[in-house]
């Protein structure tokens, strides 16, 4: 048997190798999965499994791009957008994605959505050196272009987040005693990182910082003795479930500070209606994108086409499900890398000019906001606004707050 | 204890629970058949990763990764008629012994026989209280198992160990120096060695005393008892012995994805190792690696057929499988060979039996 196998080895592997040997590029300036024609773009989503509420992003782009590509593509190529299911499961991701990678040759890999599906892939995308941009995730850690220089966040991160209500806080309570409600886990402890930081030589402002577990039954006990403490400043970076009980238990005590929400946990159905709208009044949050279910937005340029986009090419997607939002906004940023690219459409070009993005503006974004990326800011949406609950939806206030570290 | 003839154990068996494959049918043309048959097979997996892309390497790996957790499960379900929902939690327990040892800069080869050991303990000690439950309950209670995994992992006081929610990214292994091949090939190779030597492992084992009893007590296990088999350590003992195979799969598979999370092992996963064990054959062990195709590219296809609807028409293949093929893989290959005309007499038997 030993003779047979060596045999058909040695027999097999001219063909291999006769297989290796043929160039697949068509012209010099061309990546993979670019022709004169054609952009060849990745993307990995859940449409099945325990995040399936989140497959809608990619149902939205690959509508984005038929709606795209009837208007002629980006430099006369169109985007053969290839998007398959992980399942959210880590795994299944890195099969999906090196199929992308080494099977359909995708120039790029789009909006990946999940931190654990990300971070499972995060390695294998800056060793085979593949954009991975602007991934669907919170996490700060996509923010790190000298230890991978393949990967872009996109959205504001928690750090960026927890920065922005540190410079809020300065402001209008400079003399506060703040009290930080956080998950024990990465998520929570990056907002804890971004207000800390955010605070900087006036950090000792934060009297007490409670963690809860998501096995936890309540947050009584952290909101009971935050208000012992004395706070009068109450950063609530808790999920929709902790957000809601924390802002019914504050109520309760008669406990008010001034409530800074995170905006994981700034839905109103989620966490608003079940703390009671009430309870809610006057708590302040941030946000960066339109909020499609917002009236004030009814004239808006923007929503206005987004609004005829979602008709004509996504008329199954739900009109008040952010995510329909999100979708097409990652598009846009990158047909403006694509664009900026024009006829040199090379995997390096592309990390190049996705970190060369000045003052792009995308409709669904919060008018004033920018995205700005650098080679050393791999961070595009840095800039959110406050807002306030009047007790029936969110209003919004004030400038842009610009999350970056205070240098 | 004297063997008993296949054909007499597949008339008495309940209709659950499919025939185990004829091994032990005399026939000589038969016998010469399956020989040819697997050497056919070993060849061709040995040739495979010479002719494909890589990333069907890095299936192709998966898909004996898979399998091996299968057969870990069917060695407890299918020959010793014990229920699991858990085996993910094992996988789970392998894939994280083998990273934690090869972030500490332990040779990835070592953590195979590691992750087994530490699985069997796992594996052995949970036996017990499943010795007081039977079917549905034991299957409530290790599936309790895989629920609780992921949060184990996530456990903060863990988190030096576990890397908490982050998990752990794992560096792939290059091949020894010399070998002319690509990291994907040589893990392929690496995995087959391991794979073919659980197989092999597998095969004595069912085939032993040892075998006949843990086989005798998921056919009777009162019968069983009386004849002198010890049930409570050989239900412990193959508990321990199916998480050991499991757990060497789950490391196998960390070193091949390259990278283990909490969200990598949900429940799910002992739902799809169930699915491949049924899809295969219940008490088959090529059967397994049915299964384990069945896993991996199943779920593909469906998706390529609609993005949207993959999960029903998942379901709907499923369906037409287990209709078309009701005992699985394995019990299909049986009934095709029934036909065939060398094989006729040999195989006529059992699979009339089995109806």
């Amino acid at each position: 048997m030993k003779e047979i196998t060596r045999r058909s080895i040695l027999a097999a592997a001219p063909a291999a190798l006769a297989l290796a040997a043929v160039p697949a590029r068509a012209a010099k300036n061309y990546g993979p999965g670019v022709t004169d024609t054609e952009i060849k773009i990745g993307n990995t989503g859940p449409y099945s499994g325990p995040a399936s509420s989140y497959g809608t992003i990619a149902k939205s782009e690959a509508a984005f791009f038929r709606m795209l590509n009837d208007q002629g593509g980006v430099n006369g190529r169109k985007i053969n957008f290839i998007s398959y299911d992980d399942a959210y499961s880590p795994p299944k991701t890195v099969e999906q994605v090196r199929k992308l990678v080494e099977q359909d040759n995708v120039l790029l890999v789009m909006s990946p959505l999940g931190t654990p599906t990300n971070s499972a892939i995060w390695r294998y995308m800056n060793q085979k050196k593949v954009p991975q941009l602007f991934v669907a995730t919170g996490a700060t850690k996509w923010n790190d272009p000298k230890g991978h220089p393949w990967t872009m966040g996109w959205q504001p991160n928690y750090q960026s987040e927890g920065h922005a209500y540190a410079a809020y806080i300065l402001q209008n309570k400079p003399g506060g005693k703040v009290a930080v409600l956080y998950q024990n886990d990465d998520f929570g402890k990056d907002y804890l990182k971004g207000v800390t930081d955010g605070l900087g030589d006036k950090a000792k402002m934060i009297v007490l910082a409670a963690p809860y577990e998501t096995t936890d039954p309540t947050v009584d006990s952290q909101i009971i003795s935050m208000k012992a403490a004395g706070a009068d400043v109450f950063v609530n970076t808790g999920i929709p479930k902790f957000a809601a009980q924390a802002i019914r238990k504050a109520a309760e005590i008669d406990w008010k500070p001034l409530h800074i929400l995170s905006s994981v946990g700034n839905s109103v159905g989620a966490a608003l209606k079940p703390a009671g709208l009430e309870n809610a009044k006057g708590i302040v949050s941030d946000f960066y994108l339109k909020d499609p279910t917002d009236p004030q937005w009814k004239t808006d340029p923007g929503y206005l086409q987004w609004v005829a986009f979602m008709d004509k090419y996504y008329p199954a997607g739900d009109k008040t499900d952010v995510g329909n939002v999100t979708g097409p906004s990652f598009c846009q940023t990158l047909v403006q890398v694509l664009k900026q690219c024009g006829d040199d459409l090379t995997r390096e070009n592309v990390m190049k000019e996705a970190a060369n993005l000045h003052r792009f503006r995308v409709p669904m974004l919060l008018p004033g906001i920018e995205i700005n990326t650098s080679p050393t800011d791999f961070a595009p949406i840095k800039q959110i606004q406050m807002a306030r609950f009047d007790g029936q939806r969110w209003q919004l206030f004030g400038p842009l707050i610009n999350g970056q570290a205070p240098a | 204890m004297s063997a008993p003839e296949p054909n007499a154990l597949a008339l008495e068996r309940p209709a659950a629970v499919p025939a185990a494959p004829p091994v032990a049918l005399a026939g000589q043309r038969w016998h010469g058949a399956r020989n040819l048959t697997i050497g056919a097979v070993v060849l061709a997996a040995l040739a495979a990763p010479l002719l494909v892309q890589n990333f069907v390497v890095f299936q192709l790996t998966l898909v004996m990764v898979y399998g091996l957790a299968i057969l870990g499960l069917n060695l407890l379900t299918g020959f010793n008629g014990q229920f699991s929902l858990g085996h993910s939690a094992f996988y789970g327990i392998g894939a994280y012994t083998a990273a934690i040892l090869m972030n500490q800069d332990v040779g990835y080869f070592w953590t195979l026989p590691c992750a087994g050991a530490v699985c069997f303990v796992v594996g052995f000690l949970f036996g017990f209280p499943a010795l007081r439950l039977q079917g549905i309950y034991l299957a409530l209670a290790t599936f309790a198992l895989a629920t609780a995994m992921p949060q184990i992992l996530k456990f903060q006081p863990l988190e030096p160990l576990t890397g908490g929610v982050q998990g752990i990214a794992l560096l792939k292994p290059d091949p020894p120096p010399g070998v002319p091949l690509n990291p994907d090939q040589w893990l392929y190779y690496f995995t087959l060695a391991v794979l073919l030597l659980m197989l092999a492992g597998a095969a004595s084992l069912v085939r032993s005393r040892t075998g006949r009893a843990i086989m005798a007590i998921r056919d009777d296990p009162i019968a069983a008892a009386a004849m002198g088999i010890n049930t409570a350590l050989y239900k412990t003992l193959t508990f321990g012995v199916s998480a050991l195979y499991t757990g060497i799969a789950g490391a196998l598979g960390a070193i091949v994805i390259q990278f283990v999370g909490p969200d990598s092992f949900p429940f799910l996963l002992s739902v799809s190792f169930l699915v491949g064990l049924v899809v295969g054959g219940v008490g088959s062990i090529p059967g397994s690696l049915v299964g384990g195709v069945f896993v991996l590219f199943i779920p593909n296809l469906a998706e390529r057929v609609s993005t949207g609807l993959s999960g029903a028409i998942y379901g709907v293949i499923l369906l037409v499988v287990i209709f078309v093929m009701p005992a699985g893989a394995a019990g299909f290959a049986r009934l095709i060979a029934a036909r065939l005309p060398f094989a006729r007499k040999s195989v006529a038997i059992a699979a009339t039996g089995r109806e």
